[in-house]
């Protein structure tokens, strides 16, 4: 029988990876972002699991809360992302140093 | 039993694509993979009993998200090289993909009949289903954060817009202010000529 510890592990090894493609994928910015949907993913699949869990409908409420700011943190992202590769001609987060931060 | 297979399936096709995202040379292979991650997902949610978060997802994040950034890889010219690289090259590639989801479908609407993951935990009575009841709870405890959402979304989309827009020099295009300020006394002027009279050159 599945349990909640089978949901949580999932969604910790999925948050996991996307820490870790953030680490390892430190020059290429849609890479990043890609990493971040999954750990938006991750957090999603936290909170169905414990909404299933508890018989709460909260949870997935705050699922879909959560889905619409990944996608809108994904629209705006590759909207600086389109910009700065228009000015600069590359996407290297390494390239950004227009503001001397 | 069936229900314990998809479990194990879903989980198993979420994680290798996930690592397969971050390993990728390929940005387009990335967002592929990202796209079967995200539809495994679907499949655990569906699994937990929560349809419509379930759909969301497949909507949103594969139908928006996922293609946005397949324009934006394939818009940079990243990896012009390898995309140049034919059609043979990326065939069986999408034959394995189109493979496993069909297997996948199969599976899932076996595993369908069984309901819910945590059996025990029944979520909303079985005369409603889990679309009514988050509706229901969604348009009257949480109104305010749910216009909220709204404007987030509105926000986000004004702001790409912004962002990205750019004046073209070579484009014709219409002068709305001034095609609004335009009155008909300016415009129209009522004549009445006589015969042979009516052209003014």
């Amino acid at each position: 029988m599945i349990g909640l510890t089978h949901y949580l592990a999932v969604a910790a090894i999925l948050f996991t990876i996307g820490v870790l493609g953030i680490f390892l994928n430190r020059r290429n910015v849609i890479l990043m972002l890609m990493a971040i949907e999954l750990i938006l993913l991750a957090v999603n699949i936290n909170l169905v699991a414990f909404s299933a869990y508890l018989g709460d409908l909260t949870g997935q409420v705050l699922a879909m809360f959560v889905l619409t700011v990944a996608a809108a943190e994904a629209a705006i992202g590759l909207a600086i992302l389109v910009i700065f590769f228009r000015r600069r001609g590359s996407i290297a987060v390494d390239d950004a140093n227009r503001m001397r931060g | 039993m069936i229900a314990t297979i998809a479990f194990y399936l879903f989980a198993t096709l979420t994680i290798v694509p996930a690592l397969c995202v971050i390993f990728a040379r390929n940005p387009v292979h990335s967002v592929l993979w990202l796209i079967l991650a995200f539809f495994n997902a679907a499949g655990l949610m569906l699994l937990l009993g929560a349809e419509f978060i379930a759909m969301l997802v497949v909507i949103v994040y594969v139908g928006a998200v996922a293609v946005l950034f397949l324009f934006v890889v394939m818009m940079l010219n990243i990896d012009f090289a390898q995309l140049r690289s034919g059609f043979t090259r990326n065939l069986p590639f999408g034959i394995i993909i189109a493979l496993v989801l069909a297997f996948e479908i199969v599976v899932a609407i076996m595993s369908h009949k069984e309901g819910p993951a945590l059996g025990k935990s029944q979520i909303a009575t079985p005369n409603q289903p889990n679309i009514v009841a988050l509706g229901q709870l969604l348009y009257s405890r949480y109104l305010f954060p749910f216009e909220i959402a709204g404007l987030i979304l509105l926000v986000a989309m004004i702001g790409a817009i912004v962002l990205t827009h750019r004046k073209r020099g070579d484009l014709r295009t219409p002068n709305a202010s001034r095609q609004i300020k335009r009155r008909p006394e300016d415009a129209i002027r009522n004549a009445n000529p006589g015969v042979g009279e009516g052209m003014s050159l």
